[in-house]
Parts: structure tokens; sequence; C-alpha cells
């Protein structure tokens, strides 16, 4: 952590925040397609910066070390994967979450009719009370039967 | 923190050390783990084939090695047991015993060669046609069976029976193929069990688990990005198909079934023109060669004749799938099935064209080692030309020359190129009994195989319209490969135990058949242990042993 810090800040590494631009460079984080969301989600800034301090960047890294219990990996996945932050998980989070799966540019993107496709299978597969959005519990129940899920989200060493 | 730390101080000393000797040992694991994954085989090459093109195309590489890894490892079990005894005993070093022949009743079937003349051009022609087609001075090399004369090689007290080490190497190599194809097919089969299980949710399971939170690396992520992408594209594609063949009226299916029904029979048509051509070619081919065999020397034919065989049988491996590729597209299957169907069929034409050449050749066993290194060269060497001389041209025309981009780029066949390879490992498996070094050869082949496939995909193909789940298609790889190993079974497990083996040349000169090794084995060894060899041999214990 201190090594993100500028020289004259790592006196009091208790209490300094390291900006966003810095987190972004972390190995983990670089490759990351959610590195906008992930350090949105853990960071505590009043400012909206998404600048992260100490505290902040040790939540990160338990949230996403092995001994996690599942259901707070699954609860801080739900956050990072709802773009727009309003606890729930509709189509157009859905839409982006995709995107950024498949990566930036223009020839990486489904087309629209796969788009409605997926978007439309996923929905059936995980929205139990039918109401078109995905909320905590319906996500935690899909990702808790998921194989892959604990396998990749849980080996940051 | 601070609670921790304060803990920390709490424990003894005793378990301090454990828990820092715990968490260095888990270092240390995963430190090795990740040796051993750089050691692995081309794995950046693949990995860099599944980015651009997608997952069935990898698993088509992976097999490749995985074929390489078991030809070198057949070959090492060959040589160490066979072929350096043979050696170290020829150079003197052991004293060994050579196999009597029985004076009468012998028809020197090993041929003998007259010396031919070293003029400069003949000597060159006469040197590149033994190396084609391994008659010459290759024969009397350990390439082919009839090197291993030696019976027994003394080594103070304990002495090595060749001809039954011979004979055990070839039933430890066959076992080795069979289990470790067992294995990979066992692990692709439980992938494809959870798979299936879980069909009712695996777009979740894609899109909420799919992005891999390890990936530091930024080409990692693009490829990682690119074969998500084609993952989803290929199971939207596939639920596509799916709904539109639930769709179909009454009279689309009658008009589908009517169709297929018509391919089929066509497609056998085919396959009998094949089967009865090689067959001529082969018998007409060894007419001609028996006629100078009946002098004892085998005179110079003319090479074509020699080769005909050979060259039927590529002929035939080559027009037939593009025949049966091309009637597919009318029968209207999804992608997974085509390939498959179309793989049985070329499967069926490539395994059967092996059996009907030895069917061919039953009553000229000392022929088959020959036969088959024949047909491994030529397989190479049409592979190289068919690179080298189509697909590269093609490119260069349809870059270059604007009126002639109908034809397009060609796209890289999965199943014709599994097809050649289980086809190259299957004469390799049965060739490897009459000729000890062929699986080095094999090792080679597929060594060069792999580099220029890979250059031609890069440089020549386009990835494919459709884009293919490989899981699926791996375990169906394995399956082909099995069959080919068990139709490799029969022709040795006929030859081993029924034909009588040649007494002029090769290991088992001083036995009635090549399995007759064993039992004059077995009487040599104490009277309690053969006892319980043959326990083990009675049906009553082997039959569930086998089961098992």
């Amino acid at each position: 952590f201190s090594a993100l810090l500028p020289k004259e800040d790592r006196v009091n590494v208790c209490s300094a925040r390291v900006p966003k631009s810095q987190i972004l460079t972390l190995p983990e984080l670089r490759a990351n397609p959610f590195q906008h969301r992930i350090c949105h989600v853990f960071s505590t800034s009043e400012d909206g910066d998404d600048s992260m301090s100490f505290e902040d960047f040790l939540d990160m890294l338990s949230v996403f070390s092995d001994s996690a219990a599942s259901d707070i990996k699954s609860h801080y996945a739900f956050r990072i994967f709802d773009f727009d932050d309003d606890g729930t998980l509709d189509r157009k989070d859905l839409e982006k979450l995709v995107n950024c799966l498949t990566g930036q540019g223009e020839e990486s993107r489904l087309s629209d009719a796969e788009m409605e496709q997926l978007i439309g299978n996923i929905l059936e597969e995980s929205d139990i009370d039918k109401d078109g959005t995905i909320n905590l519990s319906e996500f935690q129940h899909v990702v808790s039967r998921s194989p892959d899920f604990a396998r990749y989200c849980g080996v940051w060493q | 923190r601070d609670c921790q730390q304060a803990d920390i101080k709490d424990l003894s000393g005793w378990k301090q050390w454990q828990r820092t000797s715990g968490k260095s040992l888990k270092k240390v694991l995963n430190e090795a783990k990740e040796l051993s994954s750089y050691l692995e085989l081309w794995r950046h090459d693949i990995h860099s084939i599944e980015g651009k093109f997608g997952t069935g195309i990898q698993s088509y590489f992976s097999f490749l090695r995985f074929l390489v890894l078991l030809n070198f490892i057949i070959f090492i079990l060959m040589f160490s047991f066979v072929t350096l005894p043979s050696i170290i005993s020829k150079y003197g070093i052991f004293n060994s015993s050579i196999a009597k022949v029985p004076p009468k009743n012998t028809e020197p079937h090993c041929t003998v060669y007259k010396p031919s003349s070293n003029e400069g051009l003949v000597y060159f022609y006469t040197y590149l046609k033994d190396l084609l087609s391994g008659t010459g001075f290759l024969e009397v090399t350990s390439l082919f069976y009839g090197y291993y004369t030696i019976d027994a090689a003394w080594l103070s007290v304990l002495s090595y029976n060749l001809p039954l080490a011979y004979l055990l190497a070839t039933f430890a190599y066959l076992a080795l193929s069979l289990l470790w194809i067992i294995k990979r097919s066992v692990d692709g089969f439980k992938q494809n069990l959870v798979h299936g299980e879980d069909q009712f949710q695996s777009y979740c399971n894609k899109v909420f688990a799919g992005w891999d939170f390890c990936i530091t690396d930024l080409n990692a992520a693009q490829l990682k990005h690119r074969s998500l992408l084609y993952e989803l594209q290929t199971d939207l594609e596939e639920e596509r198909l799916k709904q539109k063949i639930a769709d179909r009226t009454m009279k689309e299916k009658l008009r589908i079934y009517t169709l297929r029904i018509a391919i089929n029979t066509i497609v056998i048509a085919v396959l009998s023109g094949c089967f009865y051509s090689i067959y001529r070619a082969t018998v007409f081919s060894q007419e001609n060669t028996n006629v100078s065999i009946r002098h004892d020397i085998k005179t110079d034919t003319i090479g074509a004749v020699q080769y005909l065989p050979s060259i039927v049988i590529t002929l035939a491996n080559f027009i037939a799938p593009q025949i049966f590729s091309f009637l597919i597209r009318f029968e209207d299957y999804s992608p997974a099935f085509e390939i498959r169907l179309t793989l049985m069929r070329c499967v069926f034409v490539r395994l059967a064209s092996i059996g009907v050449l030895l069917f061919s050749l039953w009553s000229h066993i000392s022929d088959f080692g020959q036969e088959m290194y024949k047909l491994t060269i030529f397989d190479f060497i049409i592979i190289l030309a068919v690179t080298l001389f189509l697909d590269f041209p093609r490119k260069l025309l349809v870059t270059h020359c604007s009126s002639v981009k109908w034809c397009g780029l060609p796209e890289f066949g999965i199943s014709h190129n599994v097809l050649e390879i289980v086809y190259g490992q299957t004469i390799c498996w049965i060739g490897t009994f009459f000729s000890p070094l062929l699986p080095a050869i094999a090792t080679v082949k597929y060594f060069i195989i792999f580099y220029i496939k890979k250059i031609s995909l890069m440089h020549t193909c386009k990835p494919a319209a459709r884009p293919l789940r490989a899981s699926s298609s791996n375990f169906f790889f394995l399956v082909v490969l099995l069959i080919g190993l068990v139709l490799a079974f029969i022709p040795l497990g006929i030859s081993i135990a029924h034909i009588s083996s040649s007494k002029a040349c090769g290991p088992f000169r001083s036995f009635n058949t090549s399995w007759a090794v064993v039992p004059d084995t077995v009487r040599g060894f104490p009277a309690g242990l053969q006892q319980v060899l043959h326990g083990i041999a009675s049906e009553a214990f082997a039959v569930p042993f086998f089961m098992v």
C-alpha cells in the first residue's frame, strides 16, 4: 500500500488516501474489466473521487482472498455488478456487465439480438420473482450454485 | 489488525512456527505449480491460438501435443527394452545367443539385395527410393523387425530374453496408450457431465463468474475477453438452432429426412468404391513385387507400383472427406452434430482403409512393417505438400487477385485435421510391432506438423464462421482415437497369436507363432509360479478382472 502513496504522504500511512489512478496500477486490477467498479465499491471517500484509504485497501484484499466467506464475496460481487447503484441488477446493468466481459471495441461486442437473447436467458435462469431484475438474494442463490465463482474470485495472494 | 497482532504474540512458539511453515509451504507449492506449467510444452502457443481462434481449434492443438508426448513415451519404452539391448549385444558387450534356424522347411523370407552399383546419380536415386519406401538399406537396420535376431542376452547370471521383451513391450505400449486415453477421456467426460447438469444455469455461470480475477497481464486479458465472447456466441447460436429445429413443420421434417437417407446412400456408395480400389491396388502391387521374390532377389520394380497402395489410400483419404463435408451441408444439423457426423464418416474411411490394406496383405506379414513405414512417410509428405502448395498460394491469390475473392480464405477444418492425426497414430500403433523405431519417427513427424499447422493457421486461415465449443469435441476426439487403438489391437492380436512368424528373420524365428514365446518362458519358471500364472490366466479370474 505504501508503495502506491506519493512520497510525502508515506509518513502517515494509516490515514492517507491513495487516488484512484494509483490504485489502478496494481497488477491485479490493471487488466480487470471491472476495475472502476471495484474502486468505487470499496472506496469510502466522501468526495466521490474513489480514492482508497488503507482500511479500504484491506477490505478489498480480504474480500478477494481465499478465506472470505462466499456470501461476503457474492455480496460485494453484486455491488460491483450493479452499475447504477440502485440495489438491483436490471437489463441495463446486465448489458454493461456483458460488454465489460467481452471487451472494449466494436468488433468484440455481441450484436443487439444476441444481447437480448442472452439477457433474456440470464433473467430466466435467475429471476425467481419474475420482476425483470435480479435482487441480492436471487443473485446469491444463483452464484451459490455456480461452480466457477469461488474459484475465480478467491485467489488473490 | 491490532487485535490480530496481539493474538499472534499470545500464541506459543510452536503454534507460531506451525503458522509460518504452513504459509511458506503453501508458497512453495504454488511456485512449484507455476514452474511446472511453464515446462508444459507449447503452453504459450496453444494459449494464443485459443484466444484468436477459439477453444475448438485449441483442443485440436492440445490433442496434437498429447500425441507427441504419447509417441515419445512409447518410443522410450520400445527403445530401452528392445532396441538398446539389441544394439548393445551386436557390439558384443554381452554374450548373446542367436536363435538357431532349423535347416529344413525354411523359405528364406528375408530378402537379399544384390549389391547395387555405386555410380553417383543412380546411387543417390536408390538411396532416396529406399528411404521413402523402407526397402534396401533400411530393411536391415534396427528400424525393422528383421534386425532383432538375438535370442537371449546374458549378463552374468541373468538372461534377458529378447523375444519375450519384444512381445511384452508391445503389450506394454498398447496398455499404456489405452490407459492414458481412458484417463484423459474420463476427465473430459466428467467435465461434460458437470456441464450438462448445469445447463439450466450455464448463462448465469458464464456471465457472473466468467471473469478470472487473477489475470494480471493485458494480453491474457485480451485472450480471455475473446474466449468469453466466443463461448457466449456459441451458446446463443446453439440455442437458436435448437429453437429452429423444434419449430420445423411436418412437411419440412419429411423433406429433410428423405434428403438425409439419400445422402447416406451416396456416402455408402463412395465408401465401397474407395475400399474396392484400395484392395485392387494392394493386390496389384503385391503381385508385381512377388514375381521377383521367387528368385530371392528384389529387383528394381517400378517405383510407382511399389507405392501404389499408399498413393491410393492417401487419395481416398483426401477426396472422401471433401465429398462428405460438401454433402453434410444439405443435411441441416447443428454445428456440433455436423462435425461429429462428418468425423464419424471420415473415421470410417480412414481406419477401414487401413483394415482393407492389412486384409489384402494377409500372408506377407513381413511386409506389414514396410507398408506402415511407407504410409507414415507418405502421410507426412502429403500434409507438407498440401499446406505448402494449396494453402499458401490460395492466400496469395485471394489477397492480390480480387477476381478470385469468391474462393475466400480456407477455414481450419477441425475434423479433417483430427482424422489425419488419428490415422497417423493408428498406423504408428500397428506398425510399432513390426518396426520398433516407428514411434520416434511419429514423434518427430507430429512435432513438425504442429508448427506447420500453426503457421498455416495464423497466416492463411480465417476464424470459423460458426464458433464451436471444445469440451465435447475434445472428448469426442479421444473417443475416435480410442477407436483407432481398438482397431490396431485386431491385426496385432491376430498376427501375434495366429500367423506363423517368419522363419528367416525377426526375433521369433524359433517359435511357431509370436505368442509362443510366452508359454515357453512360463514353462521355465518354478512350478509354484507357473501354477499362479495359470490360475490368473484361467477364464474364471480373467473375465471379472477385466470387467473391473
